[in-house]
């Protein structure tokens, strides 16, 4: 059918199944909202910034693991949207990045609201087009959408010029995708699998390190059934919160620079690390010539740029890891779990040595005390998104997940003001549950004009500030490794939360008190609309186990442990 | 992970889909991730979407390695050759005043598959087609005819 370029989008979309697009129109894209305009088969959420409409979209693919999508416009549009781009990278979050361009007549002629965008969107996605005839759109966007949803999953942007989306041209979307140069390679090769479950059999130590593709591949049941099989314990990184259930009698904690004691013991005294879908990451390993420096190492990721790359792989797995996952359970007969029943032992002893906890205070709430709640009064109902800082360590720690997609953050860009605007997306994609997002007094701030936005499309995202009047991470680094010279981390000057939500029509509530944080998280669900608890927590407080910036990972700043009364 | 030492030479080469921007993304992808490029070469292959780059780089061998995959992982990369029985060859063009020594220098342009390929009122123009390291050595070699300027193609390669 001949269609406009601004029709093929809708299309394209359409095709794709897209319910819900996060943007925000300007000049360039104009042609496509006027044809958002005019049709009723998805929703549009306006943001009110374009860096949170990308964060949205994140969020909305987290939880849904679909692919989510964004609609931008030109210059300071699209680079406003850059940092959820990095984002999406960092984290492989599929998504779909639509951006408006100059008319081609004008590119290169640094024209009103122009700006390189391929050129800058380069480094942070994991392809992207500018598209120069209308002819060429059904084939880019049904690319984009492969690409960011296969192998090892990214965000993909298209960059569409003015004139292109007015052009009139031929629109077919059948054609399937023709990649001769992408054939991401999911199935894992057999003698590997059968050679690394050999040598699970003979460990006597082996360690599962469970990472974020394992909720990317969708294999979390999988692999739950890999661990109560073969009951051998695990770890968890960040990322893969959720994937294993906080109950789950083998599964340690999280590891790396805030993991548990007993995670990161565990990690330095195994001989066999059973990676999956993990990136050993540099929060992760801690100082590298020291990590699992004993133990061999079984990798399996759908990125082989991933294996190899940080720590040397005996066992090299390309593969999805449901897939890869799924084949070594055909082999799981030749293990026998009761060989590893000392090593479990011994991490249980790590574990009562210096269990992950924080000391509770009567008078004063601790930071730690508000997650703990939250998990005892939401637990699986809630959803749960963090900004960046103390905060979101905490809720990594103390949260009790309980399935895979329950947890989004961001992991490897740490993006401050990533959280808000997240929970919106992750509450678009599933309604039925409370979207909480545990943030900061310095994140908030960054992206909190998307009260806005919760308002007008009715997301009752509930933020929990854990108020310290610092930025409380950099501030602890300070007081650390700076001789508590905390510049410029006093955040003592503060906006009334109450007000501030109040005055985008949420609701808003400051609590000192165990009890008025009880009475404000009831309330708050119960009106379900947008809310801000600010909560006053104890301010100095430290997000506890450490691992200092490049130390070993057995080498820990541990909780201080208090006189018994 | 920048590992200084055991830093060898290397040749990669790439095939890739000839379509805008594609040379970006690769020199991008080497600066993003810190590594080198000593030179690089690139032309369409005849009668096919392809172009084949020919990179010369330096790095340890995880580095390198690192390096195949990453270029493996852009997408429109077909295919990714390193550490193959390679030829090589490179070559350079010489520009020396007139009033130095012609037949001396024509005689070595000739020891490295070169010759004189330009001559005018007061230069001449020399060319040699060698391997890399031969053309290092010619280059010495020709220093004491006070070459003016000297340009090189940078190396390409086939696997044999």
């Amino acid at each position: 059918m001949q269609i406009s370029g601004a029709q093929m989008v809708i299309e394209a979309l359409i095709a794709e199944g897209v319910d819900t697009v996060f943007g925000y129109p300007g000049g360039a894209i104009m042609n496509v909202y006027d044809e958002i305009y005019k049709q009723t088969d998805f929703h549009h959420i306006l943001t009110r910034h374009e860096q949170a409409a990308v964060h949205a979209a994140e969020g909305y693919a987290k939880a849904s693991g679909k692919v989510g999508v964004a609609m931008i416009t030109s210059g300071p549009g699209f680079t406003n949207a850059v940092t959820g781009l990095a984002d999406a990278y960092m984290d492989s979050i599929p998504l779909v990045v639509i951006s408006g361009q100059v008319p081609m007549s004008l590119i290169g002629t640094d024209a009103f609201q122009e700006i390189d965008a391929v050129g800058i969107s380069r480094s942070c996605t994991k392809h992207n087009y500018l598209v120069t005839d209308a002819s060429d759109l059904a084939r880019v966007l049904k690319e984009a959408f492969y690409i960011a949803a296969s192998g090892r999953p990214g965000p993909v942007h298209v960059d569409i010029p003015k004139d292109v989306t007015a052009q009139i041209a031929t629109f077919d979307y059948s054609k399937p995708v023709e990649l001769e140069t992408y054939k991401p390679h999911t199935k894992g090769n057999p003698r590997q699998v059968k050679k690394a479950m050999e040598a699970i059999a003979k460990a006597k130590r082996p360690l599962f390190y469970l990472g974020g593709g394992i909720i990317n591949s969708n294999a979390s049941y999988e692999v739950r059934e890999l661990v109560a099989k073969t009951q051998i314990p695990a770890v968890e990184t960040f990322m893969a919160r959720g994937v294993l259930s906080y109950d789950d009698p083998h599964l340690i904690s999280m590891l790396g620079m805030h993991g548990s004691y007993a995670a990161n013991m565990a990690m330095s005294e195994t001989d066999l690390v059973i990676a999956l879908g993990a990136r050993f990451d540099d929060r992760v390993t801690g100082k590298l010539s020291e990590f699992a420096k004993n133990a061999g190492v079984i990798h399996v990721d759908i990125d082989p740029a991933s294996i190899s790359k940080l720590v040397n792989a005996d066992f090299p797995i390309v593969g999805d890891v449901r897939s890869v996952v799924k084949d070594m359970l055909a082999h799981v007969g030749n293990i026998n779990p009761s060989r590893y029943e000392t090593w479990r032992e011994t991490i249980a002893n790590f574990d009562e040595l210096h269990p992950l906890t924080f000391h509770e205070d009567t008078d004063r709430i601790k930071p730690q005390w508000v997650v703990k709640r939250v998990g005892e009064l939401l637990g699986d109902d809630a959803n749960i998104t963090t900004d960046v800082g103390q905060h979101q360590m905490w809720a990594a720690q103390f949260y009790p997940f309980t399935r895979p997609r329950q947890w989004t953050s961001s992991g490897g860009l740490g993006t401050m003001g990533f959280g808000f605007p997240a929970a919106m997306g992750v509450k678009s994609a599933t309604p039925d549950k409370i979207s909480i997002n545990f943030t900061g007094d310095g994140s908030i701030l960054m992206n909190c004009q998307e009260l806005m936005t919760a308002v007008e499309k009715k997301l009752p995202v509930i933020n929990i500030i854990l108020n310290n009047n610092y930025l409380g991470m950099v501030r602890q680094w300070q007081t650390l490794f700076y001789d508590k010279r905390h510049s410029e981390t006093d955040l003592s000057v503060q906006p009334d939360f109450v007000k501030l939500a109040e005055a985008f029509g949420g609701i808003g509530y400051r609590v000192t008190t165990k009890e008025e944080f009880d009475a404000a998280l009831k309330d708050a669900v119960e009106k379900n609309i947008v809310a801000f608890i600010d909560v006053v927590v104890e301010r100095l407080e430290n997000v506890m186990p450490m691992v200092p910036s490049g130390g070993s990972l057995f080498n820990m700043m541990l909780l201080e442990k208090k006189e018994k009364k | 992970m920048t590992e200084i030492e055991n830093s060898e030479r290397r040749v990669v080469s790439v095939i890739v889909v000839n379509e805008a921007s594609v040379l970006s993304r690769i020199t991008d992808l080497f600066s993003g991730r810190g590594y080198n490029i000593t030179s690089l070469t690139v032309a369409p292959i005849p009668d096919s979407k392809y172009s084949r780059l020919t990179i010369v780089t330096s790095g340890s061998v995880r580095v390198i390695e690192q390096i195949t995959k990453q270029l493996h992982k852009l997408i429109p990369v077909l295919r990714v050759y390193e550490h193959c029985d390679l030829v090589e060859k490179e070559m350079a063009l010489v520009k020396f005043p007139i009033t130095e020594n012609v037949s001396d220098i024509a005689a070595l342009c000739d020891a490295y598959n070169g010759k004189i390929v330009n001559v005018s009122d007061d230069m001449i123009i020399t060319m040699v087609a060698d391997e890399p390291k031969r053309v290092d050595n010619f280059l010495s070699m020709v220093k004491r005819y006070n070459p003016k300027e000297i340009v090189r193609s940078g190396a390409v390669a086939l696997e044999r």
